[in-house]
């Protein structure tokens, strides 16, 4: 592994995320008060992401899918919660560095400082008004910053693909699923 | 039910392992191992079984078969693709699909099949001295893989979301040509991208892999090649890494393979890894470098009418009007195709979120999308890009985007939305952050003028990964020589599409079946001493 024709990317190549960045980062993983759950190998489907994690989603989910959720409020929290889960599953699905900077985006999001500094939310997620939400992803997609393009757009697949993994958003769109064979 | 020739061949006793079962480390010995089983290694190990040769194939991804496909992209990009489908450029700003379960891409792909464009080997022949493939060179192997996996025209009718893309060609004077595909019997369900229910496809899964298996090849799977271990210019063995339960990251245990001769055939970012991480001699950097993606642009549009693009061959038809009416080493030219719909991928694909994409996934079934594959790697500003390894050693492809291929993904985005218009859409979406939907091709020519293109701002996927283990007549200019054979190991072959020292100009699975069989079969001539089998 030394030889010297090899050539290394650093996660901080990956990410992108600059000397300010890293700095925040480090910071913030002192400063994390509860464990990450490590990968845990073997067993299948075992939950890829923390509490934090799950509470930023609460908060993105409703804003990223409205005007595709149901308008019946149970309907609607059922079917954010199962979106929830399918990013949950699909997480718990990628190669051990997709997920590590994913457990890093969520540990920028849910540090009180940083969730200020980067997506100028001002109240914890579960409190944050949707349009506070709303313009945090707008802004993040418009941004011209390589971090917040990235996480923006893991934020869009992953919600996206889980909610239109589930065939309960199928008649919706006029999909009718696969044919059903003899 | 379908008959599953998987699970017919393991009840006649096949000989397959699955390495994240494994209690203790395993130890097989072989004539030839193989790494990877999509269309180099299949091809491979049906040549090299038929030649009476012993082999060992070692597959990273899971053995599923017949009665796993039910063509649910909830299970398929999971189970069959790379990082569940969401495999990216080291920036991000390009996603790769590409298949990880035996068969490889094969199980996967949409079967369009075109033989390597005759302008791309002659370019081959000037710039890398491959003159052995030009003119008739390829032409018996073709023929053979053809009559192989029953490679034909697709006469059935093309869905409707294929003859938009001739309707509006046809409109403004753009020729089109019909797919040539490899399937028997094929129901034209659409699907083919969650792996065939039917077994009409003919991957790898359902030929040469089963006659590899029926001949008594040893088949690993979940698998990962960490090493191949050497001293000097020999090859000793292969050290790979049974997969944890997951089937994701590495195990404890171990597989070692120790054979006469060594192929790689584990795609153009995972061969290339292999050799970086085995410190394999590469005075030239070359491993890894060159390799090539067919940049791809995305074009939607949504029509008065149903398209329903999730039913019927997913490509049927094409267009080379963009790649011919350029030099191949002027301007970067472009093959037009379709995509397939499916709600998760054109969710993934369609950009924006809250309403504005709640609007248009209403109209899923109105959509209709063209493609547009940019040939790279034909110009000193396309020079493609690097594999290189994580920290962890996983491998990952950094390839910037030059301005060179951005002006051509522009001239792209314009001849999509013009054919599209010409075929009756009613409006438009280059699939970019920034564009909104244009109602006229006037609208559409203004807009897209002035859009910005940039890395994540301009959408770009890749499904054909080519590059990075070059071939060529010289070791300063390849990675390995016109016959697959490593410049610096003796025992050691690369047969898979990372030998391809440019990209193709289409997509390349039958490329690789012909030139996989060609090398094959020199290789089992060198290895038994006999004339190579002919496989159909």
């Amino acid at each position: 592994m030394r030889d010297s024709n090899i050539r290394m990317f650093t996660r901080r190549d990956f990410l992108k995320v600059g000397a300010t960045g890293a700095f925040v980062l480090a910071s913030v993983r002192l400063g994390r008060s509860q464990p990450v759950p490590s990968h845990r190998d073997g067993v299948m489907d075992a939950p890829a992401l923390d509490a934090g994690a799950r509470e930023v989603l609460a908060a993105i989910v409703p804003v990223m899918l409205a005007g595709a959720l149901p308008a019946d409020r149970s309907a609607r929290s059922e079917r954010t919660a199962a979106t929830i889960d399918g990013v949950d599953h699909a997480v718990a699905g990628l190669p051990a560095h997709a997920q590590r900077d994913l457990r890093d985006l969520f540990t920028l999001l849910g540090f009180a400082p940083t969730r200020w500094l980067l997506a100028r939310v001002r109240r914890p997620w579960r409190e944050a008004p949707e349009r506070e939400v709303a313009a945090f992803l707008e802004s993040w997609r418009a941004s011209g910053w390589a971090l917040k393009q990235q996480a923006y757009q893991a934020f869009h697949e992953l919600v996206f693909a889980a909610y239109y993994a589930d065939s309960e958003s199928w008649p919706d769109i006029g999909y009718p699923g696969p044919p059903v064979l003899d | 039910m379908y008959p599953d020739p998987i699970e017919q061949g393991l009840a006649r006793g096949w000989k397959v392992i699955d390495a994240s079962r494994l209690v203790r480390d395993l130890v097989l010995e072989a004539d030839v191992a193989i790494v990877g089983t999509g269309a180099g290694g299949g091809v491979t190990a049906e040549i090299l079984g038929a030649a009476g040769l012993s082999i060992v194939m070692l597959e990273e991804g899971p053995l599923k078969s017949t009665r796993d496909f039910h063509m649910l992209e909830a299970e398929a990009y999971r189970q069959l693709y790379q990082e569940s489908a969401s495999r990216k450029t080291l920036d991000n700003a390009i996603s790769i699909l590409q298949g990880r379960c035996v068969g490889g891409s094969t199980t996967v792909n949409w079967t369009s099949s075109f033989r390597t464009p005759p302008a791309t080997l002659a370019y081959w022949q000037r710039e890398f001295g491959l003159g052995a493939l030009s003119g008739d060179g390829l032409l018996p192997r073709f023929e053979m893989m053809e009559r192989r996996l029953s490679i034909a025209p697709w006469h059935v009718a093309p869905n409707a979301n294929n003859e938009l893309l001739r309707r509006g060609a046809e409109r403004l004077g753009i020729s089109t040509g019909v797919v040539r595909r490899n399937v028997r019997g094929c129901l034209d369900l659409g699907y083919c991208g969650m792996g065939c229910p039917t077994n009409a496809k003919q991957s790898m899964l359902v030929t040469t892999l089963p006659a590899a298996l029926e001949r008594g090849a040893t088949l690993v799977t979940r698998a990962r090649v960490q090493r191949l271990a050497r001293r000097d210019e020999r090859a000793l063995q292969i050290e790979a890494s049974g997969l944890a339960a997951g089937g994701i990251e590495a195990g404890t245990s171990r597989v070692i393979v120790r054979a006469r001769h060594y192929v790689l055939a584990a795609g153009a970012i995972g061969s290339p890894a292999i050799l970086q991480r085995s410190g394999v001699p590469d005075p030239g950097q070359l491993v890894g470098a060159r390799t090539f993606l067919h940049p791809t642009m995305i074009s939607a549009a949504f029509l008065p009418e149903r398209v329903n693009g999730y039913a019927g061959a997913p490509q049927a038809l094409y267009s080379d009007h963009f790649l011919d009416d350029v030099a191949i080493d002027g301007p970067i030219g472009f093959k037009l195709e379709v995509a397939p719909l499916h709600p998760v991928l054109f969710g993934m694909t369609l950009p924006g979120f809250a309403a504005r994409h709640a609007e248009l996934m209403r109209e899923f079934s109105r959509a209709q999308v063209v493609l547009a594959l940019m040939r790279d790697g034909f110009n000193a500003e396309s020079p493609g890009g690097i594999v290189g390894l994580r920290r962890d050693g996983s491998p990952v492809l950094a390839y910037p985007i030059s301005e060179f291929i951005w002006r051509g993904a522009r001239r792209a985005l314009l001849a999509m939305a013009e054919i599209q218009f010409a075929a009756g859409a009613r409006k438009v979406y280059p699939v970019h952050e920034d564009a909104e939907g244009y109602s006229s091709w006037r609208a559409a020519k203004a807009g897209i003028e002035r859009l910005a293109m940039k890395p994540r701002v301009a959408r770009v996927v890749s499904a054909h990964v080519m590059g990075g283990c070059g071939m060529a007549d010289d070791p300063r200019r390849g990675v390995v020589g016109v016959s697959g054979r490593h410049f610096h190991v003796e025992n050691l072959s690369v047969h898979d599409g990372s030998v391809f020292p440019t990209s193709l100009g289409a997509n390349p699975q039958l490329s690789i079946y012909a030139l996989a069989a060609r090398n094959a079969s020199l290789l089992a001539r060198e290895l038994t001493g006999r004339p190579a089998p002919v496989v159909a």
